[in-house]
């Protein structure tokens, strides 16, 4: 499965979304409906997936399935 | 049945307050995670008498101030029962002294045991609640945190520590329905209270409206309640058990 397929499942499954509404570029707040605790817990289950640690700093510039992908293809 | 299937892990359950507390969820008809660091006959033998109560209940060596210890734990606790809706940070210890001959070692053991324990199961229980979208967290701490207590600067110390940490917690995690109280009891006859000695104890009860001393079965109740649906409406609050000890 690629990276992109994997992040998509990953965020329908943390933030019990529709999987047609996680397009590329979807955002995990403004689309998605995700709070402060939700982003912690999707970056958690990236870094559990993608066995790697996202640094604080990092993650905050993970906004959308987009960065994700970018960033995991980047440093995993 | 106000715990009814609920599934509740309570630390330092062999003895004392988390003893009672641990019977009394049992009472309540909750599956019980008896917790103990060095007492296993005596955490077996708790487990025994929730059996008798009807209710399904082990024991799980874990020493709080290790991560691993404490995930295991929570995992086997999981794996069992399937889920974790309880958390009562209970395990405590003191090792009372003057400021001036404390040694560095008896601060360190008791921040490490009360307040780095509490905040090792919590966080290693937070995921799973969150999930679930609920969870009951009480951490037992003392109106010796609220009040100061002369002799013992680094169990206050702790148990103030406690009280900041229980608040923090529960605006973190309020979203997620997971409420997270404490509970302050006063002095309670248990054998942690039965080191004192006898004229500290005469001046304790003094200084005690209702001039006598608790038992740990009434904070049992109070963590009964604190547990239950009745109580999803109530977190980040510190409620004393202390006959008025504290007003």
């Amino acid at each position: 499965m690629s990276v992109l397929d994997t992040i998509k499942e990953i965020v329908v499954e943390e933030l019990a979304v529709d999987p047609d509404e996680v397009t590329d570029d979807a955002s995990f707040i403004d689309d998605l409906g995700a709070d402060s605790l939700d982003i912690v817990e999707l970056v958690m289950a990236f870094e559990e997936e993608f066995d790697l640690e996202i640094p604080d700093e990092d993650a905050e510039s993970i906004a959308t399935v987009n960065d994700a992908v970018e960033y995991i293809n980047e440093n995993a | 049945m106000k715990l009814k299937d609920k599934v509740a892990v309570v630390t330092g359950s062999s003895r004392g307050i988390g003893r009672a507390i641990a019977l009394d969820f049992a009472k309540a008809g909750a599956k019980v995670v008896v917790n103990y660091r060095s007492k296993e006959k005596k955490a077996e033998e708790v487990v025994e008498q929730i059996r008798d109560l009807g209710q399904e209940s082990f024991a799980v060596q874990a020493d709080v101030t290790k991560m691993a210890d404490v995930k295991s734990m929570l995992a086997a606790a999981k794996d069992s029962f399937g889920s974790i809706d309880i958390l009562v940070n209970n395990a405590g210890i003191t090792r009372d002294g003057l400021l001036l001959r404390m040694k560095e070692e008896d601060w360190q053991t008791v921040l490490d045991v009360n307040l780095t324990g509490t905040f090792n199961c919590t966080k290693a229980v937070t995921k799973t609640m969150m999930k679930q979208r609920s969870g009951k967290i009480i951490n037992i701490t003392s109106v010796v945190g609220v009040m100061g207590n002369a002799g013992q600067a680094n169990y206050s110390a702790s148990k103030a520590g406690v009280i900041g940490f229980t608040k923090s917690v529960a605006k973190e995690l309020a979203s997620r329905s997971i409420t997270v109280n404490a509970i302050a009891p006063g002095f309670i006859k248990s054998e942690m209270t039965a080191e004192l000695n006898s004229e500290l104890k005469e001046e304790m009860l003094n200084s005690i409206p209702l001039a006598r001393f608790g038992d740990p079965e009434e904070v049992a109740h109070l963590a009964t309640f604190l547990a239950a649906d009745e109580a999803d409406y109530i977190t980040g609050q510190v409620i004393n058990v202390d006959g008025g000890m504290v007003i």
